[in-house]
């Protein structure tokens, strides 16, 4: 099992989720997040104060997916939220080593 | 209607139409109409305080200090009032000496529904109290997100007593030091309260930024508005309101109320041009917070010259406020580094200032013949009402610093100023009044 993390373009969401539903990934949790890499911030101005913003509003998607569903997983989220300029996002890749439904004790890839 | 009212009827219609020549003959009667606009204005500069002024600053500031910043101002409409009816109204408006009134109307004494001009005596006392409410509301800008809550309560109860109801009284009230109507050795041209509410104000808190001192973490730390739709909202209420505030000050209504609420409406709309057009030029964008204080500005700016300036002059004084209000908070207040937090000084304090000078510039008989003929601004060559409304202005600039700072330093010595550093940080709303805008 693997956890997937993309930080992605808030607009983008709905593309990445819609993706992910056509290649049947439907699990996932969504947070409202704020950060940068290498895009710069902006420069806003209150009557003439100027203040950089360089936090900017980000939407960060984690997923837990079997071995084997890795890769086209990672493809569908990269080909959804690309647009090709800087701020687009990155997506982190870490090993998992079990789980469990809460529900009925299910372990590992079945509990997914 | 049955055939004996018709018959009635011609009667009735030449009872009314009698009833101006009767009001002549008898002299100072209530008149309906005055009456009914004084009071609806009463209401709408109310409405300036609360909610306008409130969600105007509250807007602007952090939100962990949103609540508390409303507070500051609504708090003015429960003090102020009761100040009013006790005592203040009198020391404002009650025959006096030209500084202060006297004690005639203490406890609202001798003020009833008789006749003041052609509205009644409780009209006029609860129009001007309206004033009395937003002008402390106003300081609350300058010493946003750092004030404790009880040394507010005393400043104000102080600073009413020592700086409002003097100034009211030497502008307005019966032989004041500044009312050009009335005698007053300096006698000055503000039909709404250029000095009396904007210039003391602005001043005010120009004194009180500089004593309490900056916020912690200002200039460095973003200081951005929590909610600018709120300040949205407040600003078009006092623009909105000041209809009631510099129209109703006409005290009819009249021509000159029409004309005063021309001009109020022009020089808030070219002041939201001037404003824009600076921002634009320095800061490259023009912003909605610029509009909308540019606005205030402009709504400042007229306030002296409302009841006395053309509709094209009210223009012209609109857009020059915009440009000036912009250097003056934009600039100014970055060079000299004081925190004046929501910019009173900076669209009051200046706004007003250059209302007094502009009204002793543009006053025109032709708008309002208050001087029975003879010429009344600088440009129809009355040279001496430009003198006084500027002399006008530096006294109110000297009064209300001096009070300012010697209230201050009394508060200061009694329950302190300003809230210690941990609660400035954690926000006045959980710290001085346990609670929270957004839970």
């Amino acid at each position: 099992m693997k956890r997937i993390e993309a930080i992605i373009q808030p607009y983008k969401t709905d593309d990445v989720r819609e993706a992910l539903k056509e290649i049947g990934v439907d699990g996932m949790t969504i947070y409202d997040v704020r950060g940068h890499g290498r895009q710069k911030g902006h420069k806003e101005v209150y009557r003439g104060q100027e203040y950089e913003v360089d936090l900017l509003p980000k939407t960060k998607i984690e997923l837990i997916i079997a071995d084997d569903r890795v890769e086209e997983t990672v493809n569908a989220i990269v080909e959804s939220a690309s647009t090709g300029k800087i701020g687009d996002g990155k997506v982190f890749i870490y090993p998992i080593e079990d789980a469990v439904r809460i529900r009925n004790k299910e372990r590992g890839e079945a509990a997914l | 209607m049955t055939l004996n009212a018709l018959l009635r009827l011609p009667a009735v219609l030449l009872f009314f139409t009698a009833l101006p020549a009767l009001a002549q003959a008898e002299e100072a009667q209530v008149d309906s109409g005055d009456n009914a606009w004084v009071l609806v204005c009463s209401a709408l500069v109310l409405l300036m305080t609360g909610p306008g002024l409130a969600l105007f600053y509250g807007g602007l500031v952090r939100k962990k200090n949103l609540l508390a910043t409303m507070m500051q101002s609504f708090v003015m409409m429960a003090v102020m009032t009761i100040l009013w009816a006790l005592v203040g109204y009198s020391l404002a408006f009650a025959p006096g000496n030209s500084i202060i009134g006297g004690l005639d109307h203490l406890f609202l004494n001798g003020v009833g529904t008789e006749p003041s001009g052609s509205i009644s005596h409780l009209t006029f006392m609860v129009f001007q109290l309206m004033f009395a409410i937003i002008t402390p509301a106003l300081i609350t800008g300058a010493f946003a997100e750092r004030m404790k809550f009880s040394a507010l309560l005393i400043f104000v109860v102080l600073w009413a007593f020592i700086v409002y109801f003097p100034m009211a009284h030497m502008v307005w009230g019966p032989g004041g030091l500044m009312n050009a109507f009335d005698g007053g050795l300096i006698g000055c041209l503000d039909f709404a309260g250029g000095t009396v509410v904007h210039i003391s104000s602005g001043v005010s808190a120009l004194v009180c930024a500089i004593v309490i001192g900056k916020r912690k973490g200002y200039p460095s730390d973003s200081m951005r508005p929590n909610n600018l739709p709120l300040s949205f909202i407040g600003a078009c209420l006092l623009w909105v309101g000041w209809f009631g505030f510099n129209a109703g000050s006409a005290l009819a209504a009249d021509g000159i109320a029409a004309s005063a609420f021309v001009a109020t409406h022009f020089a808030a709309a070219a002041a939201v041009v001037g404003w824009l057009v600076a921002e634009w030029l320095r800061d490259g964008k023009p912003s909605m917070l610029g509009g909308i204080t540019g606005a205030v500005a402009g709504l400042v700016c007229i306030t002296p010259g409302a009841g006395f300036v053309s509709p094209m002059a009210a223009l012209i004084i609109g857009f020059i406020s915009g440009l000036v209000c912009y250097f003056s908070v934009a600039i100014v207040k970055a060079k000299f580094g004081y925190d004046d937090s929501l910019d009173a000084f900076g669209v009051h304090g200046v706004g007003g200032t250059l209302g007094a000078i502009l009204t002793g510039v543009f006053a025109t008989k032709a708008v309002n013949d208050g001087f029975d003929g003879a010429p009344m601004g600088l440009l129809e060559g009355n040279m001496q009402q430009f003198v006084n409304n500027c002399l006008g202005a530096l006294l109110t600039w000297v009064l209300a610093g001096l009070a300012t700072y010697i209230i201050l330093k009394i508060v200061d010595a009694t329950v302190g100023l300003r809230v210690d550093e941990a609660n400035e940080v954690k926000g006045l709303d959980i710290t001085e009044h346990g609670e929270e805008a957004y839970g």
